[in-house]
């Protein structure tokens, strides 16, 4: 059993709430930042989404007529909280203190939750924009999570394990699964770009074509939480794959004192979060938005099909090479 | 999922300017199209009327704010004609270099619009970029970015002197080079090529048939340009091609764009390499004798065509414009029906429309079989009572 004071510290200092809120928004900021600097713009200061977040949330908030208002305000504060408590399980410094078998799978259902509560957004909003964008949205989720799934889950089946920390450990002992299982990477780091709706994936809150989607109808303070949640959710999502497919904080090799270890794991955190996040922002600055259609036939034909592969692959060597 | 109507416009992020389609959807499927066009009229041709040819030049700039040289030359070339002044060959090679560094800086406005309609932002932002360097010489040569203001009954304002044609000769090489650029992009960029091709499809036989104009109808393979076919300015002297496509859809008139970059670089080129000495103006009557005359000019958007007649006063009795974007409007209708609602940011803005040059108003009424002239204040309990029954239904 720990300490409640430590796992108190844990939820709410580091690596939880406060720690996550100030990192999700230095992420928003890096890639809108990496963004313009592909696009020989000079991009926000340090700042800005900071300073953007305190401004929404003193805005005024516009009741839609004839909405919800209990479920409306409720949305935001469910997405939020539903990545912030994901990232609870994803190992920060060393394995996560709540870690338990089948954490992998709490995790995608709490990074599911947005999208869905985007489509309830989209449908209470009674906004021609939002109602298409919601239904956008959870047409995108149906192509892009299957294939998500099964890479993300392959790694389990891999490490025989079904806790994120565990599977971490398990990365420490042979090589990463970057380099065992490059087909699950790629499409991982594809599938993670659907999730998180951004180019050549933001089919759901096209901007030139639907306004803003789901968003259309948020104000205020609604607003400034959905931002968060999508803010925290980009962490979340670069941290699982940095779990998952890079080894996660730890190192081959024990170091000591324990608080020295702790540092280099947290460095280690960071700056395979912030590679992913690079590769992230490059896609998108280098990519047009694709359709739908286009979307369900690339996603269904080429990239379930080489998560498929993956899967295939990984059960064919567990089935001849028994792990020691 | 029934059929639903989705209004885009009069105020949407895909509109740089008021415009309204009601679009009738199933699913993601465009049913039809229902088209409001005209929010912006200004009244341009009537205050023409009121006043001299010296002072509807910068009117007529106005009509536009990419392509405000085309109107201006477009009314000068005819008014001149009719005049029976013939401008010196210096005055015509600018008027050429002005002509197409403006289709330059309108074009690549267009792709950068074409690209951030299907959320490729990094394109619009480089090819906005690289359009400053048509802008700063446009500015150089005239002093104005926008309304450049370089015609004159006659001939040409401004001269331009060596050291300013060096400093445009200094900047093309960067432009062709980032042209070239944009050239691999077309034809390599995948979601490019996703969003562009097979979209908005239209044959050789229905852009005649629906009168499209400029590149919409050269993507289709009508090889017709008013520079080559009535040519006008220095067109006659300059070497270039007619850029055409045979696609027939988005991607055909981005690469029929494109190609036009190309070559109107190249026409800036040999038009500043061959700069004729001499005058820039010739003596120019006050008032014009009577008669009519349609000018027309290829204008970036394609044909423009103005009608001017004239009473034997330093006035217009009547000008009538025909912007390329009018000529456009039916075909774009025509190409969005069967297409998906996302596509309709894009095939829009295929045509590169430019919505407050067109806006007309003609008031038909088909119950009382009448029309003609009607008051503003007329107008405006029309408009009101319209709006109202809107919001009703």
């Amino acid at each position: 059993m720990i300490d409640p004071v430590l796992l108190l510290i844990y939820v709410f200092v580091f690596p939880g709430f406060l720690f996550l809120f100030a990192y999700a928004l230095t992420f928003e900021f890096l890639d809108r930042r990496i963004a313009a600097r592909m696009q020989h713009r000079v991009g926000p200061p340090f700042f800005q989404p900071f300073a953007d977040v305190v401004k929404m949330l003193g805005k005024e908030v516009i009741d839609p007529d004839g909405v919800n208002l209990r479920i409306f305000d409720a949305v935001p504060v469910v997405a939020l909280a539903a990545v912030m408590t994901a990232f609870l399980y994803i190992p920060v410094v060393g394995a996560s203190p709540l870690a338990f078998q089948g954490d992998i799978v709490l995790i995608l259902y709490l990074l599911t939750l947005p999208t869905i509560l985007l489509f309830v957004l989209g449908w209470l909003s009674r906004n021609i924009y939002s109602a298409v964008g919601g239904i956008r949205a959870i047409t995108q989720m149906f192509i892009y999570e299957v294939p998500f799934f099964l890479v993300l889950l392959t790694t389990a089946t891999a490490a025989g394990t079904w806790s994120i920390s565990a599977i971490v450990v398990c990365q420490q002992n042979y090589w990463w699964y970057m380099f065992l299982q490059p087909i699950g990477f790629v499409v991982a780091l594809i599938c993670l770009q659907a999730k998180l709706e951004r180019t050549p994936f933001d089919i759901p809150e096209a901007e030139t074509e639907i306004i803003a989607g789901p968003w259309t109808e948020l104000t205020g303070r609604r607003l400034a939480l959905m931002h968060l949640a999508r803010d925290v959710s980009l962490v979340c999502g670069c941290a699982l794959v940095a779990a998952l497919f890079l080894g996660g904080p730890m190192v081959p090799w024990a170091i000591s004192p324990a608080w020295l270890g702790w540092i280099v794991g947290f460095v280690l955190f960071c700056a395979k979060t912030l590679a992913i996040l690079l590769v992230l922002s490059a896609i998108r600055a280098a990519t047009g938005r694709i359709r739908i259609d286009q979307l369900n036939r690339i996603g269904w034909k080429y990239i379930t099909g080489a998560a498929l592969v993956q899967v295939a692959i990984v059960l064919v060597v567990n089935f001849w090479w028994v792990r020691p | 999922m029934a059929n639903v109507v989705i209004p885009i416009g009069p105020q949407h992020p895909a509109l740089k300017e008021p415009v309204n389609f009601r679009v009738i959807a199933d699913g993601e499927k465009i049913v039809r199209l229902e088209l409001t066009l005209a929010y912006t009229h200004r009244g341009i041709e009537k205050a023409a009327e009121a006043r001299d040819f010296i002072r509807v030049l910068p009117l007529l700039e106005r009509v536009c704010g990419i392509c405000s040289h085309s109107h201006a030359t477009a009314f000068a070339k005819g008014i001149e004609e009719i005049m029976g002044v013939e401008i010196p060959p210096r005055a015509q090679y600018i008027r050429t270099i002005i002509a197409e560094l403006e289709r330059m800086h309108s074009h690549l406005l267009w792709l950068g619009v074409a690209g951030h309609e299907i959320g490729f932002n990094t394109l619009f932002m480089w090819t906005w970029r690289d359009r400053e360097a048509v802008q700063d010489t446009l500015e150089e040569m005239s002093g104005n970015r926008v309304h450049y203001n370089m015609n004159e009954i006659g001939g040409v304002r401004c001269d331009l002197s060596p050291a300013q044609v060096q400093a445009a000769l200094a900047r093309l090489p960067l432009l062709e080079e980032r042209i070239q650029k944009y050239v691999a992009m077309v034809e390599e960029e995948e979601t490019m090529l996703l969003r562009f091709r097979g979209i908005g499809n239209m044959t050789r036989d229905e852009a005649l048939a629906y009168g499209a104009v400029g590149p919409t109808a050269r993507a289709s393979g009508v090889d017709y340009d008013a520079r080559r076919d009535d040519p006008y300015l220095a067109y006659a002297d300059v070497p270039w091609n007619v850029v055409t496509d045979t696609h027939g859809d988005v991607y055909g008139r981005t690469c029929v764009r494109i190609g036009e970059l190309q070559e109107s670089a190249k026409i800036v080129r040999y038009c500043l390499e061959h700069l004729p000495e001499g005058e820039i103006r010739s003596p120019a009557p006050k008032a014009a004798p009577t008669g009519e005359i349609i000018s027309r000019y290829e204008a970036p958007r394609g044909e423009l065509v103005h009608f001017i007649r004239t009473n034997g006063t330093d006035k217009v009795e009547r000008l009538d414009i025909r912007t390329p974007t009018l000529a456009n409007w039916t075909s774009v209708a025509m190409c969005l029906a069967g297409q998906q609602l996302a596509d309709i940011p894009v095939i829009v803005a295929a045509i590169d429309p430019c919505l407050s040059c067109t806006s007309r108003i003609t008031v038909l009424d088909n119950n009382e079989n009448t029309g003609g002239i009607i008051t503003f204040d007329e107008l405006r309990k029309r408009n009101r009572a319209r709006w109202q029954e809107e919001e009703r239904t």
